[in-house]
């Protein structure tokens, strides 16, 4: 039987992606308008990561899931109303912004402070998860500091499987070029693991799992420590969005041989 | 005045990938924009000297290489030893290295290590009064910003597709090898493989002019009151086939295939493009029974040119975001196009 594992799932809190977003540049940088009022989900891949956790400590007992988060209190206490109905974790939550705008360096120095004050955290235990990118900043570059910050160097980025192994080792598969996954093994923990979507589907909400997270997850967010997260030595010298109207032609009652010519001519044309 | 390190791996025939050939590009002309810069190669693979010979004339002061059978495989404690030990013994200020999976893999956790700062997904680089500005996107490709660090070490993770290839002749490169003590605690990973679509039903392939997405509508009740997936197969794979273009998909067609329902057996989660999936760069995209919501839109901001193929007029894509939409039965269209791209292949053969 496997030793038991302490998954610490690194997920922040992103703006829900159907939400029309506008830049607006402040003394303190760039921001998004409205920042507060934008309804927030949990980010994407660090979901994945999440339910990939939770699942893992299902088939290793003894094994305990604690999602770090760093965000602004009042909004990351609406997102775990959601999150928290999905799977078994405990919350350690850190008071700070969500922007994407922030250095991956200064957020990964607050989540990292965070998981060192995990009680009884045991490093030949630990896996490190979380989305190996964000849909904030996108830079997949929050993991792997934090991995570096805690001394833990073997990591993997892109992962879609982990498979223990009796003797605790475990199997990797990470996304590469080309729809290709890279095969890994590793001795065991300590590692960091950033998910892309894995192979399980979204947990359906379980009000039973909701209640018992929300028990730890009020006290997390009324202990959650401010942290300054910034991006100190960044200068955004333009933020905008991208020119996205198309003049769009809308094709209506042609044949289909008619628009298979076109569509052909339009595909030969250099 | 900065000292440029131009960073990169070898594949396994020794060779450099076209986007650390990109990455080349952008560096030198970076050195070139900033009076005084010198440029340095660093490069760490199992073999390194057909690739130093191939880069021999970019006009780098000195090539780096951290070499050998350990540095063969993609693996982080190695890479990031290596790509430390490189960035340390040029002494870069600022280090530009290509967008590939394994750089992505190190190079944040290396920028800590040197105590530096690190950019990825950067699209350009621009320089003004010797003050380089990165262009990169936030928000999964919702919004564009150009930014300046005044930190130093600064890291850049170029994409590709972002700039010409470096294009030199070859020639005969001095490389100085930089030696590093590796222990136990570099080896607790192995890689032992890598696991690769069957070659026919290999459908991602990010170099093709095109790239074709298919969503769930080919999975959906048509005209007949049926779902035809097995037809939906033979159309996409055959429109495949003929174009050799790459395969996306929206994220619901995914799903469903992930829900274990019969739908297109080749389609896995690795083609998803958009919000929670990819954002390939191709220069004409064609979608095909997608409603193009944001989430799913996002996945076409690097492809130039976008058709699209739908029943509904209303679909999300008829809103200012593809150039064409053909308001049509993807399935009576696509017969019609494979068997002329068909007709035409047999002409030109
Ligand atoms: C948090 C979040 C993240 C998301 N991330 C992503 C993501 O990464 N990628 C992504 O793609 N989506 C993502 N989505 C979902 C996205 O918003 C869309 O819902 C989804 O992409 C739509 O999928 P679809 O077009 O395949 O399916 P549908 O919305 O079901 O559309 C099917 C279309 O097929 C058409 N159709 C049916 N039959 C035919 C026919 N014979 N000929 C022509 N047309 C036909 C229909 O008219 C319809 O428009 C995300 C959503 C959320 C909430």
């Amino acid at each position: 039987m496997s030793t038991p594992f302490q998954i610490v799932v690194c997920g922040g809190i992103v703006p829900d992606p159907l939400q029309t977003l506008e830049p607006i540049s402040g003394p303190a940088g760039p921001s998004l308008k409205n920042e507060m009022m934008l309804p927030a989900v949990l980010d994407p891949w660090a979901g994945h990561a999440l339910y990939e956790a939770a699942n893992l400590a299902k088939a290793v007992p003894g094994s305990k899931v604690y999602l770090v988060s760093l965000g602004p209190k009042a909004k990351l206490q609406q997102v775990m109303m959601t999150v928290a109905q999905k799977v078994a974790f405990e919350l350690v939550a850190v008071d700070g912004p969500a922007s994407g705008f922030t250095d991956a360096h200064e957020a990964a120095m607050a989540l990292a402070e965070a998981i060192k004050t995990i009680p009884g955290l045991d490093k030949s235990k630990l896996l490190i998860f979380g989305g190996w990118e964000s849909a904030s900043r996108g830079a997949g570059a929050t993991l792997q500091i934090i991995g570096e910050m805690l001394g833990v160097t073997d990591q993997f980025q892109g992962v879609d499987r982990i498979q223990v192994r009796e003797d605790d080792s475990f199997e990797i598969l990470e996304r590469i070029e080309g729809g290709r996954h890279q095969v890994s093994t590793c001795a065991g923990a300590p590692a960091v693991l950033g998910w892309a979507t894995g192979y399980l589907a979204e947990p359906r909400n379980d009000p039973q799992v909701g209640m018992a997270n929300m028990r730890t997850i009020m006290p997390a967010l009324q202990k959650a420590k401010a942290a300054k997260v910034g991006a100190e030595g960044l200068k955004f010298a333009k933020v905008e969005l991208p020119k996205q109207q198309r003049q769009t032609r809308i094709v209506k009652d042609m044949a289909a041989d008619e628009i298979a010519k076109e569509i052909a001519e339009w595909i030969g044309k250099n | 005045m900065e000292t440029i390190l131009f960073l990169a791996h070898t594949e396994a025939d020794g060779t450099l990938p076209k986007v650390a050939l990109e990455a080349l590009g952008a560096a030198q002309e970076l050195a070139a924009s900033i009076a005084g810069s010198p440029l340095v190669v660093g490069l760490f693979g199992g073999e390194v000297k057909l690739a130093a010979d191939a880069i021999a004339e970019c006009g780098a002061q000195q090539i780096l290489a951290v070499a050998g059978a350990e540095y063969a495989q993609s693996r982080y404690s190695t890479d990031a030893a290596a790509v430390e030990m490189l960035c340390r013994a040029s002494k870069a200020t600022i280090v530009i290295a290509p967008a590939t999976s394994r750089c992505a893999r190190v190079i944040s956790g290396v920028s800590h290590r040197i105590n530096g700062r690190v950019d990825t997904h950067v699209n350009s680089i621009t320089v003004t009064n010797d003050t380089p500005a990165a262009t990169r996107w936030f928000y999964r490709q919702r919004m564009v910003a150009d930014l300046e660090r005044t930190q130093r070490p600064w890291l850049m993770l170029i994409d590709s597709g972002c700039h010409a290839a470096y294009e030199g002749a070859p020639g005969m490169a001095n490389v100085e090898n930089v030696q590093i003590v590796l222990g136990e605690v570099h080896k607790r990973t192995n890689v032992t493989g890598i696991q690769a679509p069957k070659s026919d039903e290999q459908t991602i392939r990010p170099d093709a002019d095109l790239l074709f997405v298919a969503g769930a509508g080919w999975t959906k009740k048509q005209k007949d009151g049926q779902a035809h997936p097995k037809e939906a197969e033979t159309h996409i794979l055959g429109f495949l086939k003929l174009t050799q273009a790459s395969l996306g998909s929206s994220k619901s067609l995914v799903d469903l295939s992930g829900e274990g329902q019969d739908v297109l057996q080749f389609m896995s989660h690795l083609n998803q493009v958009g919000q929670t999936g990819s954002t390939p760069r191709h220069a004409k995209g064609l979608s095909t029974c997608c409603h193009g919501e944001e989430p799913h839109v996002v996945g076409w901001r690097f492809i130039n040119e976008r058709r699209a193929i739908n029943l509904d007029a209303n679909c999300g894509w008829a809103r200012g975001k593809a150039d064409v939409v053909y308001v049509a039965d993807a399935f009576e269209v696509l017969t019609k196009l494979n068997a002329l791209l068909a007709e035409k292949k047999l002409v030109t053969a």
